[in-house]
């Protein structure tokens, strides 16, 4: 794997157990390029906490390798791995002032007190909290907790961090404002960024690439716009952003488009991203915001569909239909000041370009 | 509407706020809350009326028989009437009107049958009073006057300036006599003294129960801490279990427990059995383990581990394994990482399984009887003797009365230089 050299992280066929029954971690491949800040997304359980403690030394692979720099670490304790960590409750020190957590890492490293207190100040006014050195934990809001936690896993300079859900705990408002802040800090500072989140907006925010776990397998590794436009299969279209999904067989495959007959016997054309030959079952994933309620002509697929719903949002209205069977399809329309004359209970057409819904694997 | 009027602020122009009604806001809410004090306070009476009784009252009457003496002037009335007239130190004998008074005294308290118990009492200020008493008995109430001589004849102790001098002491109501005796004083003609050297007994046990209970303490600290700090790091299953192990002590007799260490510590128990079977050491230098202070040690230390783990194991349950993952994932190597990111956060079960172990330790009494010898018992041990054998309830009271501020004085020290705020329980 030569072609790989120079990465700052790497799983190599890493698989993890804890039972000695079932896999938690199912044949791990994963290059981390240095500098990269990249997601670990995924439902809880899916593997991706794991992953984490495997990389920071606090469970050991079951089978692989990982590596740090090119140097394997299996065998290295995690004192020694040289990697920030914030945790979920931050885990400072509750018997230490914020300057005494700060210092911790310095002074284990056997590092002189000016020098000290020089890293401390700073790590502080990079998080703007210069002036609470002499604080405890517990006399700190949540986000200033949460700040003084990213302060002490860079104070010591590491070129890795990693970060396990580490705004969790905090309100819609602050964990908004403290993404900007920790996408700022990363982007100054060029450090190599592994976080692990189960929301996927953070995810989105914040990432240079995003790992989407289920499971126990990397579902798929992109760019946060590639993981909305571009789902490689089901579990993603319907974990990042909403999705409504119509399944049917493939009728016909023309290279990167197939034409799909729906259980109902109307038929779409889709890109054809993750289906197997003609004759086998696929389901189709469509975003809600894709769909016109007064379709154009340049507009392959065009569907009846009953209006059931209507919910009015403000900058857009809701609209829930039963499309081919599917009563949960929604279609989401901007509100520019139109009428569209749109009414429950009312039969009317829809309509989407094809390159906008992905023919994906089946779902049951 | 209400008649006073307000002001732009929300309060009324005379400044007192003020409930729909007109009565103040301050008294409306007493009232209000009035009920609800008094009902809590029913439901905390029934205890409180039985601590009262039973806790309360029994110690307060046990401090006060430390200084009581009523019963001198109680059986001879008279007497001390008369001998307050009387210089002790002078260097003679009382006169003529004391010794009448002290027969007729006499005369009434061997008729009641309390003269012995009088001399019982004298006896603790000095040895031989309870003799004297004892001997005069009918012969001293069929004496005519002169009554001076009389007793003379019948003991020449009556004659001895000290007999006199000890009676004059004990005359007053309060009587420090207990708390002298207590801490190895007495009261001579020269002042408060130390008793001579031989006749030391208190202070020294005194000291013999502090050091025990330190020791005890220390070494429960040291067996019990890595017990709770696995019983608290372990999956919930596994650790319930063990935890019975804990338990299992609680649940046998104390006296059962302490009768097992008799035989597995006796000169031929199971131990030294062992150990010359082994070849460790031979037949005839059979350590000996029991009755003498290892064997406080090792038996007390047993009973009262679980009182140490058990506080420990709660403060150490809360203690989450992320900080100690921190403290690694920050560079600390295992020791650093235990040392100065989980002890100082154990610290809280530390102070209160020590002050629990101590304070139980300070006062045990069963276990050093059985397992103690002579160098092994505590000053408990003594309380008790003076209790059931020797019936000397005063000293017993002072023993206790010290033993008590003891423990109060170090729970003071202990809130100095720990805070007392800083023990929890879980």
């Amino acid at each position: 794997m030569s072609s790989n050299r120079g990465a700052a992280v790497r799983f190599e066929s890493v698989q993890k157990s804890y039972d000695g029954e079932t896999l938690v971690v199912k044949n791990l491949n994963l290059d981390i390029a240095r500098g990269e800040f990249l997601t670990m997304l995924g439902p809880s359980g899916s593997g991706k906490t794991t992953c984490l403690m495997m990389l920071a030394g606090f469970e050991p692979a079951t089978h692989g390798e990982i590596f740090l720099n090119d140097h394997p670490i299996n065998n290295v304790p995690p004192h020694k791995r040289g990697i920030g960590m914030v945790f979920q409750n931050y885990a400072l020190f509750p018997h230490m002032t914020v300057a005494e957590n700060l210092a911790f890492p310095l002074q284990v490293r056997g590092m002189d007190k000016s020098e000290q207190e020089r890293r401390i100040k700073r790590a502080l006014e990079m998080v703007e909290l210069g002036a609470f050195g002499s604080r405890r934990p517990a006399q700190l809001s949540g986000g200033q907790q949460q700040r003084v936690a990213v302060a002490r896993a860079l104070v010591f300079d590491p070129e890795l961090v990693l970060m396990d859900e580490p705004l969790g705990a905090l309100d819609k408002q602050l964990r908004e404002q403290m993404q900007y802040e920790i996408k700022h800090i990363h982007e100054s500072l060029g450090v190599t960024v592994v976080y692990v989140t189960h929301d996927q907006t953070e995810a989105l925010t914040m990432s240079d690439r995003v790992a989407v776990f289920n499971d126990g397998v990397i579902q798929q590794l992109s760019p946060p716009e590639a993981l909305y436009e571009e789902p490689q299969n089901s579990f993603v279209a319907q974990f990042i952003g909403e999705n409504n999904k119509l399944s049917g067989e493939v009728a016909a495959l023309n290279g990167k488009q197939c034409m799909v007959r729906l259980d109902d016997g109307s038929e779409l054309l889709a890109d054809a991203v993750n289906v197997g030959g003609v004759g086998s079952r696929t389901t189709i994933s469509l975003r809600p915001e894709r769909i016109e309620v007064v379709p154009t002509d340049q507009q392959e697929n065009q569907v009846e569909g009953l209006v059931e719903e209507l919910i009015y949002l403000g900058d857009h209205i809701r609209v829930r239909m039963k499309v081919a069977g599917n009563d949960e399809f929604i279609v989401k329309v901007r509100n520019r000041g139109q009428r569209w004359d749109l009414q429950e209970g009312q039969m009317r057409k829809i309509g989407w370009s094809a390159k906008d819904c992905k023919a994906l694997d089946a779902v049951s | 509407m209400s008649s006073t009027t307000t002001t732009q602020t929300g309060l009324p122009s005379d400044g007192v706020m003020r409930a729909a009604d007109g009565t103040p806001l301050k008294r409306s809410l007493a009232r209000a809350l009035r009920r609800e004090k008094l009902r809590s306070f029913l439901l905390i009476l029934p205890l409180l009326a039985f601590i009262t009784i039973t806790f309360i009252a029994p110690i307060a009457d046990m401090l006060f028989r430390s200084v009581e003496n009523g019963m001198v002037e109680e059986t001879i009335p008279r007497t001390v009437e008369a001998l307050k007239s009387w210089d002790a130190t002078s260097g003679e004998l009382p006169d003529e009107a004391v010794f009448e008074a002290f027969h007729a005294d006499f005369v009434e308290a061997f008729k009641n049958k309390t003269h012995t118990r009088l001399g019982l009492r004298l006896n603790y200020e000095q040895p031989g009073m309870s003799g004297l008493f004892r001997k005069s008995g009918r012969r001293a109430t069929n004496l005519e006057p002169p009554y001076k001589e009389g007793f003379i004849d019948i003991d020449e102790d009556w004659g001895a300036l000290e007999t006199w001098q000890v009676i004059k002491r004990a005359s007053p109501p309060l009587t420090d006599g207990y708390f002298l005796a207590a801490v190895d004083a007495e009261r001579t003609a020269d002042g408060i003294q130390m008793k001579p050297e031989k006749e030391r007994i208190y202070l020294f046990l005194f000291w013999r129960t502090l050091f025990l209970s330190i020791v005890i303490t220390l070494s429960c600290l040291v067996l019990g801490y890595p017990i709770a700090y696995l019983l608290a790091n372990l999956p919930l299953r596994t650790s319930n279990v063990l935890m019975i192990l804990v338990l299992l002590p609680f649940w046998t007799s104390l006296l059962v427990r302490t009768s097992a260490w008799k035989v597995l510590l006796q000169q031929q128990g199971v131990i030294n059995d062992t150990l010359v079977w082994i070849g460790l050491i031979d037949d005839a230098h059979r350590l000996t383990m029991i009755n003498n202070q290892t064997g406080t040690i090792i038996a007390m230390t047993h009973i009262l581990l679980p009182f140490m783990i058990l506080p420990l194991f709660s403060v150490m349950k809360t203690i989450s394994p992320s900080y100690v993952r921190a403290a690694k994932s920050l560079g600390a190597n295992d020791w650093t990482a235990f040392w100065r990111v989980y002890f100082p956060q154990s610290v809280p079960g530390i102070g209160a399984g020590a002050i629990l172990v101590f304070i139980l330790a300070i006062g045990y009494y069963i276990t050093p009887e059985l397992v103690g010898g002579t160098s092994g018992i505590f000053i408990s041990n003594r309380i008790a003797y003076h209790i059931s054998t020797s019936l000397n309830w005063g000293l017993a009271a002072a023993l206790g009365a010290i033993l008590l501020g003891l423990v109060m004085l170090l729970f003071y020290v202990y809130d100095r230089i720990v805070g007392i705020d800083n023990v929890k329980l879980g």
